[in-house]
């Protein structure tokens, strides 16, 4: 069968038409747009229980009219629905898939097929999960510690099998990644030629692929108490609790790194085109993007201070997680120093990044404080650490997510969103996120647990703060989908390259060719040659 | 002899420089697949070797319950369902269709003779009550647990810390792991034997030969995977004791 | 001026320091509180002059090509590093003190229950935070206390902010927590592991009072002679099982209905059936909550089955059918 020749007016969107040829679709464009519809649905659902839950926490005593048991529902499905529909896949299925075979100067993935496959996987995983809502819900917290998650009714099963079907999803995606980064390089595009947005997922993949099945058998084990009473985790039938939460953590502390290290990835390209400068200390970034993966599969103890572990295992766990914070201050570092002498102009995207500095710094530096031991003990299990988790996941991810989002739309969708809309947004998120979260790490200072219906009243006045900070937040993202909607209907037509940047998707048409590139680039410098 | 169609039709994916380039991401993309499957089996024989450190007793009057002949009989199957499988490749690789059919059918009667002797084993502890936890109606083998231990704190002083009741308390848990372990393994033998049963097809119909035979390698690995898993699991569970 | 310091910022986000300990961690809070500040500075601080200084003035702008400084990569490295190890360190040390309780601290006993905390003495006074009353545990000022704590049924976990101490209760082992008051007053204690419907609503209060005060109440207790009824017995376990916490006997409602009065009568169910609450309708009530709900009545009983002695059950019924 001989290649047809190839359209050049055929960019991907229009190379074929119909619901039928997206669903069926191999192209890895198209599979990452899919990614993107479902994922901002999810995300808004995620967003809506998070309001509902600052809501209910607006007042002591109850607020809403809801009984404890929705409220734990409500916070369970908030963590569960944002870990594994939203920010675990959001870059790498969304970004990762459209962006790295282009970055690269391939046609395609390396197993298109399997591609497509994945995203069907993770559709299914996402509806078993929400089908718990029919069973009675989960109400155990997204970490599903035993033995309670063990003697909650059935919904919990739904929750639990859907998080195992999204964990395929995931590890296929990230083993797809890692065979294209490996054979579907363009001539002359070495590993130290490839942008460091590549080299961050790749990373990201490497994790996904080594930590997911852990994931995948806790879970099945969980199920098998569950369903069996097979006695491994409960204690009523002579099984060790805490094995449990050894297992989930084994997984869910290199999960955090899967959740911002692609992040870190997009932090770096559009730095960048922002400065109009070359990356400052592209090596180091590159490799402690891999060091950063190694180290967090030796970590997971951290999040057990108190659990009844060794003292011993406390101590090794400390010091090797004060160890990982190396690699991420050298990032920041490295990516002030490729401001300096740049040429730095502050449109949406370069916002978001800055905001991502901001707000990471603040995660980053407090996870130290909760690293120590003889800090962790006051603070474990009290809105320090979810104040901790929402800077680095929402003032991280989410920031570079959106901050990607605005970047690399034009070559997404052929068109431009209005850049004042997008910093309007952007106003309200960073400061709603900060109004909403920093007022917790005080909270938690003053001793209120998480996951907790009810408070004290001395906690009232800092938790109606945060609640009206929620506010700003969503308003802020409402803005977002304003922009991007209004860019998709009456945007102006973007050309190849309307920021400057350096890297191969800026060759590309906007939007690209369904495959990519008419004649395969040929690469001779780095990715970042801004001369 | 037969030539396989795909000698001049065989045309490698748009995306790849060549068919060499495909087979060889192929092959790497199916090698990363095999890490996640040990990685997951991994964390299963980890659980395994801490509770069997912890109440020894359990683990080895537990074994002692297991056939040693089907154990070996089962091991005997797959040992030579993987050498079948091998053939099945390395037919396809000459271009010998019938043989690489007749290999393959092999591999899939050598899955169905595993799967049958799982059964009959099954049947048998399900018969004696020897089921995981909530189902474990056996308290003969609960009784011998507790015996050894008391055998053992009698003649070894490193017994001494044993605690009888938690050991009767959490005797059932040998056959929660058994079930589970020599289950997930069991679910994985019958979709490799699919997974055989296509490429047997697939072979008869000529898609394969020496130009392209990438489907049967990797079923093939994915096999020898399955087998290498039951070669930990025969001696942790059927010989220990 | 370090403890000055310490004392007015912490105070402003910190509870009172109830213990030395707790106000060796406050020292380590502000060493992490002003380091994490000068950080943020250097860093936010550095980059802002940086978005000021080098405003883009021109599309056609060009920028010096800087691709790396070694010597910087290992400062910015080595440096941190060894902050961290610094911060370790102390933290360790801190650490080591939570887990070394003195050989003479004297030991209170608490179990964690869905949702309620049942303490007891070595004298043999033990009682528990529901039905809401003032009993509070009471300990003696500058004295070491351990507590060794297991739980019931799920993860619990023993936080008292002002002592800045946490400890995970774990069914199936014991866990310790160990403290020497040196404030006098009352401390708030938390659950803080989430353990389900009434998790926000499972505290305690910690009585700090004077030596001479705390010996004399020591003495002062005398066990009382057991009852000798089933009733009786039923009676003691209802209280240490934590029953107390969602069932009363006086008729009001807590989160399940009153055992006033419950025997013998007619219960109408969630799926609309009904049945005469006899002693089968008891036994299965308590082992099996799940099989029959009273409507407008949350499903939140914990399974017992399993859990609790035949005899146990027996007494727990007697008792209930006497409660008229």
């Amino acid at each position: 069968m001989a290649h047809t020749e190839t359209h050049t007016s055929h960019d991907y969107l229009n190379h074929q038409k119909g619901l039928w040829s997206w669903l069926t679709t191999i192209d890895h464009k198209r599979i990452g747009i899919m990614y993107m519809i479902v994922i901002l649905f999810f995300f808004l659902i995620g967003g809506i229980f998070a309001l509902l839950i600052r809501l209910e926490l607006f007042t002591a005593g109850p607020t809403l009219g809801i009984d404890p048991g929705t409220y734990n529902r409500l916070m369970t499905f908030h963590g569960a629905i944002m870990v594994f529909m939203v920010i675990v896949p959001g870059i790498p299925s969304i970004f990762g898939n459209f962006l790295i075979p282009i970055m690269l100067g391939a046609k395609d993935v390396a197993f298109p097929r399997l591609n497509l496959f994945s995203w069907y996987v993770f559709m299914t995983g996402a509806i078993i999960a929400f089908a718990s809502l029919f069973f009675g819900g989960a109400d155990t917290g997204w970490t599903f510690y035993t033995p309670y998650s063990i003697r909650q009714p059935n919904g919990v099963i739904f929750v639990v099998l859907g998080a195992f079907t999204m964990g395929m999803a995931s590890i296929l995606t990230g083993l797809n990644f890692i065979v294209t980064v490996h054979k579907l390089r363009a001539p002359g595009q070495t590993m130290t030629r490839i942008p460091l947005f590549v080299w961050a997922t790749y990373a990201t993949a490497i994790i996904q692929v080594l930590a997911t099945p852990v994931l995948g058998i806790t879970l099945l084990l969980l199920i098998a108490e569950k369903t069996l009473g097979v006695g491994i985790f409960d204690p009523a039938l002579g099984g060790d609790p805490v094995l449990f939460q050894h297992f989930f953590w084994f997984y869910s502390h290199p999960a955090v790194y899967i959740m911002v290290l692609p992040a870190m990835g997009i932090i770096s390209e559009l730095i960048a085109t922002y400065s109009k400068k070359t990356v400052f200390g592209y090596t180091a970034i590159a490799y402690s993007s891999l060091a950063i993966a190694a180290v967090s599969f030796i970590v997971w103890g951290h999040h057990m201070f108190v659990s009844s572990q060794s003292e011993f295992a406390g101590i090794m766990f400390s010091i090797i997680t004060m160890l990982v914070g190396v690699p991420t201050a050298i990032k920041l570092f490295n990516w002030i120093a490729t401001m300096y002498m740049g040429s730095i102009k502050l449109d949406a995207p370069m916002l978001f990044a800055i905001g991502f500095m901001f707000l990471f710094t603040i995660g980053g530096l407090t996870g130290v404080w909760l690293a120590t031991l003889g800090m962790d003990v006051h603070f474990h299990d009290t809105y320090f650490v979810v104040a901790h988790f929402h800077y680095v996941m929402v003032g991280g991810t989410l920031m570079a997510f959106t901050g990607g989002i605005f970047y690399w739309f034009p070559k997404m969708f052929g068109k431009i969103c209005k850049d004042s809309i997008a910093r309007v947004s952007w106003v309200f998120i960073f400061t709603g996120f900060n109004v909403t979260f920093f007022p917790q790490f005080i909270l938690g200072a003053m001793g209120m647990p998480r996951r907790y219906f009810d408070y004290l009243p001395q906690y009232e006045s800092l938790n109606q703060v945060s609640t009206v900070g929620s506010w700003l937040i969503g308003f802020g993202f409402l803005i977002a989908l304003y922009a991007i909607i209004d860019g998709l209907l009456r945007g102006e037509k973007a050309s190849n390259n309307p920021w400057g940047g350096t890297t191969l998707e800026w060759l590309a048409t906007s939007p690209p060719h369904h495959e990519n590139f008419e004649k395969t680039p040929v690469v001779s410098v780095g990715p970042y040659e801004y001369r | 002899m037969s030539t396989v169609k795909t000698e001049s039709h065989f045309h490698h994916a748009h995306h790849f420089d060549s068919a060499e380039h495909q087979y060889s991401s192929a092959k790497q993309g199916i090698w990363l697949f095999m890490v996640t499957e040990i990685l997951m089996f991994g964390g299963l024989f980890v659980a395994y070797l801490i509770y069997k450190s912890l109440y020894a007793p359990v683990f080895h009057v537990g074994s002692s319950y297991l056939d040693v002949k089907m154990g070996t009989i089962n091991t005997f199957l797959l040992i030579t369902s993987s050498f079948t499988m091998a053939l099945g490749i390395y037919f396809n690789q000459k271009n010998e269709r019938k043989k690489a059919v007749i290999s393959l059918a092999l591999t899939i009667l050598c899955a169905i003779g595993f799967m049958t002797v799982k059964f009959f084993e099954y049947n048998h502890k399900i018969h004696l009550g020897l089921v995981p936890g909530k189902y474990f109606n056996n308290p003969e083998f609960v009784q011998k647990v507790a015996d050894f231990a008391t055998n053992m704190q009698a003649t070894s002083s490193s017994y001494q810390e044993i605690d009888i009741a938690a050991l009767k308390k959490i005797a059932p848990l040998y056959f929660g792991f058994y079930f589970v372990m020599t289950g997930l393994h069991g679910f994985h033998v019958i979709i490799g034997a699919c997974l055989i049963f296509w490429v047997m097809i697939r072979t008869a119909k000529g898609d394969f030969g020496s130009e392209y035979y990438t489907p049967v390698e990797g079923v093939g690995l994915f096999w020898h995977i399955v087998d290498l898993i039951w070669i930990y699991l025969f001696p942790l569970l059927y010989l220990v004791g | 001026m370090y403890s000055w310091l310490n004392i007015n910022l912490a105070n402003t986000f910190m509870p009172v320091e109830g213990t030395e300990l707790a106000g060796n961690v406050d020292n380590l809070y502000i060493f992490l509180l002003i380091s994490s500040l000068i950080s943020f500075i250097i860093l936010i601080g550095g980059m802002t002059a940086f978005i000021v200084k080098y405003k883009r003035r021109s599309a056609n702008d060009k920028t010096a090509y800087i691709t790396h400084n070694n010597l910087l990569e290992f400062l910015w490295s080595f440096i941190p590093f060894v902050i961290m190890m610094v911060i370790f360190y102390w933290g360790k040390l801190i650490y080591d003190d939570y887990r070394t309780p003195p050989e003479n601290a004297e030991e209170i006993h608490v179990t964690g229950r869905q949702w309620v905390w049942r303490f007891t003495y070595k004298n043999g006074y033990a009682f528990s935070t529901k039905p809401a009353n003032a009993a509070m545990l009471n300990v003696p000022l500058n004295r070491p206390i351990k507590l060794v704590m297991t739980s019931g049924d799920v993860l619990h976990s023993f936080f008292i902010p002002g002592f800045r101490n946490k400890q995970d209760v774990v069914p199936g082992r014991y866990t310790y927590l160990w403290f020497k008051a040196t404030k006098l007053g009352q401390f708030q204690v938390f659950c803080t592991e989430y353990c389900g419907l009434e998790h926000s609503n499972m505290p305690a209060t910690v009585n700090v009072m004077p030596e001479a005060e705390y010996d004399t109440w020591v003495r002062a207790y005398v066990p009382e002679a057991s009852g000798g009824g089933l009733a009786d017995k039923g009676k003691e376990i209802f209280t240490e099982r934590g029953c107390t916490a969602c069932h009363s006997v006086n008729g009001t409602r807590i989160v399940g209905p009153t055992m006033k009065g419950l025997s013998g009568s007619k219960r109408e169910f969630a799926d609309g059936s009904s049945a005469v609450a006899d002693d089968a309708y008891l036994r299965e009530s308590i082992l099996n909550s799940g099989a029959k709900i009273v409507k407008d009545y949350p499903a939140a009983m914990p399974i017992f089955k399993g859990q609790i002695e035949e005899e146990d059950v027996s007494a727990l019924i007697d008792y209930i059918k006497s409660l008229k």
